[in-house]
């Protein structure tokens, strides 16, 4: 007999996203983004992406489908993000997949939504590996994930949270920085463009938690709002020096060494923890993966430290509904859930819940 | 033809109809766990009744306007389960429900008009104000004859009608209701006028007005009020 076909929802920030997975594989994918509408406040409003979730809602479910080739009444499992997230966006998903549940009559799975960014990764390599570190960097998360699946699926899946942010996620830093330079929302795109013509050593812009005496309380901890500090001051010290802060090549300078500091921290924390722990496989997750330069420079570090990165493809890296299918996929397969129908939306859900 | 209906505009209910006729019915006043609440009280509605999903005509659902959150869940679920079950889906508006409750609760003292309030949180609510033609008749006997609309208690252009409802129990200063004081609560505590929409009416409404007509509204949100959000200093102007 196939495997159960699962289908997978999404909405736990901007993105809504769903998805159809059997097994390790992605039939069909659709996504609709609300980030065009957050562009002119600089940052994700919780109410304007929640009433996008519930108005793109209907066309993503039968784009999904389409691009499947399969109908809702294929669907063997239903799979939704039950957090962490934005809390009333995470209520349209959650409540989609229920209905879709009762109508269909088949099991709901309220899943981690940051364990589904690690679980993607077997729509590529078609198992987890037994054991990696993940780094997950977007606009509302900077986590770093000890994952252990001793079998390869989810019967043993163990995850824990090594260390986050301890103020802005990586993606906010770029949306603050890019907003000090005169650069559209959202930021990553636009700092990384500025930056391609800039020198990464322009200006020696701090690492955080990475001094001695913040290693020992934070090894694995991220921390942006000194760096955002840094750059806004040496914005605003241009200006009073009579500078054009909108001078191309000095927002270049700017954007490309700010950058490297980030780049630079997150390669080296992730790098670190593997160390420490003797793991040899790192995956990256999240929208930030879309920076050439975090990227580039991670490969460079994991190479050196005999480190395997792996990184799945772009749109599988930004929340999306594959991901969400291929973790309920997963614990189908390993006989976890279902979830009741009184399943309750978790804004802060722990990492070590894989299943709610 | 049955009919479920839900309504998530202030408490959370679901109810199982068959035309005008009450099969079955759930209702919870927990205005933070709209989520939680809502799939199994129609899981329970359906057994209730011994109804199988397939067997449903078409699904009703109140639209507000009501707070957002809780208000999207009912309309999320109506949508989905309107999609997955190949039937058309009708979006009422939350407080024409909530008149038609209190017109069903048989109150004489509503013959000369009213006005239902609910809360619309911040000191505010959601009012509008009805004209009753038939007391007798709670789903057809009335029309809207203003909003419906969000106002402060004190700004709700009453005419001096007595006003029912949620919003109408939390600002009783400024929105009296009918002399002869009856006490207003959910039906369970045996209160004579109802606080919020109940989800039979709703239902109960839709199939009079599919029927013979009468306002039926796409299944999406009566939100009233723009979302907070505010232009930051350095973008305004752009
Ligand atoms: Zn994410």
């Amino acid at each position: 007999m196939s495997e159960p076909l699962v289908l997978g929802i999404e909405s736990s920030c901007d993105e809504t996203g769903v998805a159809l997975v059997r097994g390790t594989e992605l039939l069909g994918h659709a996504v609709a983004s609300s980030v065009d509408e957050h562009v002119r406040f600089g940052g994700v409003v919780p109410e304007i992406a929640s009433r996008a979730h519930l108005e793109a809602l209907l066309p993503t479910l039968r784009r999904a489908c389409e691009d499947a080739g399969l109908t809702l009444a294929d669907v063997d499992v239903v799979a939704v993000t039950a957090g962490p997230g934005l809390a009333g966006a995470l209520l349209v998903g959650v409540a989609a997949a229920k209905a879709l549940a009762l109508a269909l009559d088949v099991p709901l799975l309220g899943v981690n939504h940051l364990v589904a960014h690690v679980a993607v990764d077997v729509l590529v390599s078609g198992a987890l590996p037994e054991r990696s570190l993940a780094l997950l960097v977007s606009g509302g998360h900077t986590e770093l994930l000890d994952v252990r699946s001793p079998s390869g699926d989810a019967r043993d899946l163990r995850v824990e949270l090594l260390g986050q942010t301890l103020d802005d996620a990586a993606g906010e830093a770029f949306d603050k920085v890019a907003r000090l330079l005169g650069l559209p929302y959202p930021g990553g795109p636009h700092v990384q463009r500025a930056a391609e013509s800039g020198d990464p050593r322009a200006f020696a812009f701090p690492r955080g938690l990475t001094a001695a005496h913040d290693l020992r309380r934070h090894p694995h901890d991220f921390s942006f709002s000194g760096l955002k500090t840094a750059v806004s001051r040496e914005v605003e010290a241009h200006r009073r020096a009579g500078g054009d802060v909108t001078a191309p090549a000095f927002v270049a300078d700017v954007a490309a060494s700010f950058q490297e500091a980030v780049a630079d921290v997150l390669a080296r924390k992730a790098v670190a923890a593997c160390r420490e722990r003797g793991v040899d496989v790192l995956l990256l997750g999240g929208g930030v993966a879309a920076n050439s330069r975090v990227r580039g420079l991670l490969a460079e570090r994991c190479e050196a430290a005999g480190v395997v990165l792996r990184v799945p493809p772009l749109r599988l890296c930004t929340d999306n509904g594959a991901m969400v299918a291929a973790l309920g996929s997963l614990a189908v397969a390993a006989g976890l859930g279902p979830s009741p129908l009184g399943l309750a939306t978790d804004p802060g859900l722990p990492v070590t819940t894989v299943v709610v | 033809m049955l009919i479920l209906a839900l309504d998530t505009s202030s408490s959370v209910g679901a109810a199982l109809l068959d035309g005008e006729r009450l099969l079955a019915a759930e209702q919870h006043h927990d205005p933070r766990r709209h989520g939680e609440l809502l799939a199994p009280a129609i899981s329970a509605v359906l057994a209730a009744a011994g109804v199988d999903r397939r067997e449903l005509g078409a699904v009703a659902v109140g639209v507000g306007p009501a707070p957002f959150t809780g208000l999207r869940v009912g309309v999320a679920t109506a949508l989905v389960l309107g999609e997955a079950l190949g039937v058309p889906v009708h979006g009422v508006g939350s407080l024409d429900a909530l008149a038609a409750t209190a017109l069903a609760a048989g109150r004489g003292s509503l013959a000369g008009g009213f006005v239902v309030a609910a809360d619309a949180r911040r000191k505010e609510v959601h009012w509008a104000r009805i004209a009753v033609d038939d007391a007798s008749d709670p789903l057809s006997g009335w029309r809207r004859t203003g909003g419906p609309a969000v106002a402060a208690p004190g700004d709700v252009p009453t005419e001096g009608l007595p006003a029912v409802g949620r919003g109408a129990e939390l600002y009783r200063e400024a929105l009296p209701g009918p002399a002869d004081g009856a006490p207003s609560g959910p039906p369970s505590d045996g209160a004579a006028l109802p606080t919020d929409p109940d989800p039979g009416v709703l239902g109960a409404l839709v199939a009079r007005r599919l029927e013979r007509g009468g306002e039926l509204l796409a299944p999406q949100p009566l939100y009233l009020r723009r979302p907070d959000a505010v232009v930051p200093a350095a973008l305004a102007g752009r």
